[in-house]
């Protein structure tokens, strides 16, 4: 470090100074000389990231959502939120004087008018679904491969804490261009705020600034979408990574991986080339889907009339379970002294989504109660040596599957011609019975993988050939050139960091006893 | 990217500098773990190798594919400055993104060193003592001020506990007005008009048998807050069919019946009718209320009858209200009261 060097240098000998590296050298010096990057710098280069295809699931969503800020900035210079009443005299004839809110006024316009504004518009959207369902998909690859147990219970709780907000702010983002369907949407979600006993009404009234639908919630909505939810997002999408770099990854057991190291690639530039192409490779297919794959066409719903409503819509995908369990729930509700619990509603939308979401919070905890399991891990394992653990999760899938199809009655009853009475009793059935026959299968199926001879190799093809006597030989064939697994034969990274000799006295207690360069963390 | 088809001698062009500068440095990294001795990495290092054995052929496919992003992300700038719509954005889009991102990734795939490499995990944790340091240093210092001056951090934490109580409620309390009666009351009164949207009021010969029509009480029907909780159903089924409650005898005159149109369920408009079965079905969550029989739900989540509005022709034919609604119209509150849920019986 340069601190004590005050001499006065030429820039000539400076330069020279630099050594072979020359600008970059220089400029890494600069920074270094006054925040100190090089050494965390260089290690965070060498990081390493495990080479399985499942650990892409993550990523989706990172760029999914940085594909949402992009088409959102660029929404939000030609969105308007406000519920005031216009006459529509655009350029999209059907809905001409008509009377509409400003808020789905501008995003007719923006979808018609504004140059690219559709492809925008409906790229968001579309970001915003895979946003979701690549969370949620990430979220089970770490679930089924307990990749949230000690040391990572923390980044768990951070993951479950961002799929909540992500769906929160789906449906808000849904609800913003107020035409008939999403308008339809607010009201339902006023009345599930009204359900809740005790506060309901005072909640419902506070978020709506008084009755519905009042002349606020979209201004309010807006500024909730667009900043303090994303804010927020950001917030916990920095304390993810940052918790994903300083305790590393996972990674699945082999040859040569243990629970004190990582083998894969480095982030430079291996993985950063990697990750960048499929950043772009991502943006792109939601740019196809955003041209191609119609989503949400506002115009044809009309703006929202509270006396108006369309027949057979369903919300985004990722509120269907909590559509599915309303439309199943038996119509409960208490009243007694002079008080009404309308359970029919409480229930299935808020008592139930809050049970899923604190199950997933409090899995670890769970987990831990049953195994006494208080040990780091930092190897994956395979869902079928956690037979009890992956028929849970596949039982809380199921589940939540049934309750999503359960949102489509009306379509299945129509479409097979079948009574929509049959349909939701056939859901209210399989609610209960469905996840508990994924569970018990996923079980046994677990439990006879488990017994497959040689079930984690890849299996090498017999070829059966005749002899000229007439005799059929079976014999393996050649090895084939995929059956190699040469990432499973890790080798030590041919990188190491310079330093210049210091003296930091603390930092000299710390060095390890055991085995050299690792330090066990086991309780 | 397709995998080799064949073993073939290894080809070691393009190898990565390992760029490493002098090596062999010994000692440790500052953080506590010690730089093992790793062996020195040279250019024909079997990790230092591109993972491909073909990189010829690799290197074709990845300028082909930059080549083609190129030309995507040029007829990308082309179709926005041309305006050519929707679909020529998004495929220009498309085909400039994707395949530089798929170069990208085969050049990060095939083309550089394959590894595997290994990189140590060491504890965060700290040592024991360094714990115990940091517990003791919370505990003890806590124990010093709390000790000595417990009274003045009593009066502290509960300076700021107050300030958070006494910031959240103004808060909370602006946002929005308290419901009070809010929930329990619509626009209509007695003697009030039945208007459709345009503000028509509704004759006694306006509507056939069968008919239905969505009305508001007169003055009301333009703003959407009044909509959303006046807004009835006016339906014109055969007086000979319908059954209703004793003391609703007289509350649909000529077959005319009026009921709310706000869900009892969640707050949807109850918009579909079922002409042949004289049913209301709210296309939201399908409950169905039966409207010869006081508009109670036969089907779905919907836990209470529509409530009916009481009506009646005036000297000049036109229909008026008798009264507002007898019970909260729309989902159920916790506020809401028992009104409502009487069965209706047959008179």
């Amino acid at each position: 470090m340069a601190l004590t060097d005050s001499r006065p240098r030429t820039r000539r000998e400076a330069r020279r100074e630099l050594g072979p590296y020359g600008r970059v050298q220089q400029a890494v010096n600069e920074l270094d000389e006054r925040i100190g990057i090089a050494r965390g710098g260089r290690n965070l280069l060498d990081k390493i990231f495990p080479d399985h295809w499942s650990f892409m699931l993550g990523e989706i969503a990172l760029y999914s959502f940085i594909v949402l800020v992009a088409t959102g900035i660029f929404l939000t210079l030609y969105y308007v939120p406000s519920q005031a009443v216009v006459v529509y005299h655009g350029v999209y004839k059907p809905l001409d004087g008509m009377h509409m809110s400003q808020a789905y006024e501008s995003t007719v316009n923006l979808s018609f008018a504004v140059r690219a504004g559709l492809l925008m518009r409906q790229m968001h959207h579309w970001a915003a679904d895979v946003f979701i369902g690549s969370i949620v998909v990430h979220m089970a690859r770490i679930f089924f491969t307990g990749a949230f147990r000690k040391p990572r219970e923390l980044n768990w709780t951070i993951g479950i804490l961002l799929l909540i907000l992500a769906i929160l702010n789906g449906f808000i983002g849904y609800s913003l261009p107020d035409d008939l369907i999403s308008g339809t949407g607010i009201r339902i979600a006023y009345s599930i705020l009204l359900s809740i006993p005790f506060v309901g009404s005072y909640l419902a009234f506070f978020l709506f600034g008084g009755a519905y639908p009042g002349h606020i919630i979209i201004e309010r909505f807006y500024i909730i979408h667009v900043l303090i939810i994303p804010l927020v997002i950001i917030g916990l999408i920095g304390a993810h990574l940052t918790l994903l770099v300083r305790q590393k990854h996972t990674q699945f057991p082999g040859r040569g991986r243990t629970e004190h190291n990582v083998v894969g690639s480095p982030l430079f530039p291996q993985f950063a080339a990697k990750t960048t192409g499929f950043m772009l490779m991502v943006t792109g297919v939601l740019g196809f889907l955003g041209g191609y794959a119609q989503i949400n066409p506002i115009w044809q719903f009309g703006p929202y009339e509270p006396t108006k409503i369309s027949y057979a819509v369903q919300p985004d995908w990722y509120m269907g379970f909590l559509d599915g369990a309303l439309r199943i729930m038996p119509s409960w509700q208490w009243t007694a002294w002079g008080h009404t619990i309308p359970w029919e509603v409480f229930l299935p939308a808020v008592v139930f989504p809050g049970l899923v979401f604190n199950i997933c919070l409090a899995w670890p905890m769970i987990e831990r109660r049953f195994t006494d399991d208080y040990a780091m891990h930092n190897l994956l394992d395979r869902p079928r040596d956690r037979p009890k653990r992956t028929a849970a999760g596949a039982a809380m899938i199921a589940l939540l599957f049934t309750v999503f199809g359960a949102s489509a009655t009306d379509v299945l009853a129509n479409y097979f011609h079948v009574s929509l009475n049959d349909v939701l009793w056939f859901f209210r059935v399989a609610v209960i019975v469905v996840p508990i026959i994924a569970g018990l299968i996923t079980w046994k199926i677990c439990i006879e993988l488990q017994h497959v001879p040689g079930a984690v190799k890849r299996k090498r093809a017999m070829v059966v050939s005749r002899t000229p006597e007439g005799e059929y030989v079976a014999a393996p064939a050649p090895e084939h050139p995929g059956d190699e697994h040469p990432e499973l034969e890790p080798e030590p990274v041919p990188v190491r960091i310079e330093l210049e000799p210091e003296t930091v006295g603390a930092s000299a207690t710390t060095a390890p006893t055991g085995e050299p360069g690792v330090r066990r963390a086991l309780r | 990217m397709s995998e080799p088809e064949e073993p073939q001698a290894s080809g070691t062009a393009g190898v990565m500098d390992p760029a490493d500068g002098p090596s062999g440095s010994e000692g440790g990294d500052g953080y506590g773990g010690s730089v093992e001795a790793l062996p020195v990495a040279s250019l024909d290092d079997p990790h230092l190798q591109e993972a491909t054995r073909y990189p010829r052929r690799v290197e074709a496919i990845v300028g082909l594919s930059f080549l083609l992003g190129i030309a995507g992300i040029c007829a990308f700038g082309g179709a926005y400055v041309e305006g050519a719509g929707t679909q020529a954005y998004a495929a220009t889009l498309f085909v400039g993104l994707f395949f530089l991102g798929f170069g990208l990734t085969a050049w990060g795939k095939y083309l550089m060193p394959r590894g595997p490499f290994v990189e140590e995990r060491h504890s965060l944790a700290s040592s024991k003592s360094e714990q115990q340091a940091m517990a003791a240093a919370l505990v003890e210092r806590t124990g010093i001020v709390v000790r000595r001056r417990k009274f003045l951090g009593g009066l502290l934490v509960s300076g700021l506990g107050l300030f958070g109580i006494v910031a959240a409620f103004p808060l909370l309390r602006s946002l929005g007005p308290r419901p009070q009666g809010t929930l329990f009351k619509t626009n209509w009164k007695k003697g009030s008009l039945l208007v459709d949207l345009n503000g028509t009021p509704v004759h006694r010969t306006d509507m056939q048998v069968g008919g239905i029509l969505t009305v508001f009480p007169k003055g009301k029907e333009t703003t959407l807050t009044a909509q959303a909780v006046d807004q009835t159903v006016l339906i014109r089924v055969q007086s000979t069919t319908l059954v209703t409650m004793k003391a609703r005898a007289d509350w649909a005159p000529d077959g005319y019946v009026a009921y709310s149109k706000v869900c009892t369920h969640l707050g949807c408009p109850v918009g579909l009718y079922e002409q042949q079965l004289e049913l209301l079905v709210c296309p939201c969550h399908q409950s169905m209320f039966n409207v010869r029989d006081g508009a109670f739900p036969i089907f779905g989540p919907a836990p209470r009858p529509l409530p009916q509005l009481p009506i009646y022709f005036d000297s000049t034919g036109f229909l008026r209200a008798r009264s507002g609604y007898d019970q909260p119209v729309g989902p159920g509150f916790w506020e809401r009261s028992t009104i409502g849920n009487g069965k209706a019986s047959n008179t």
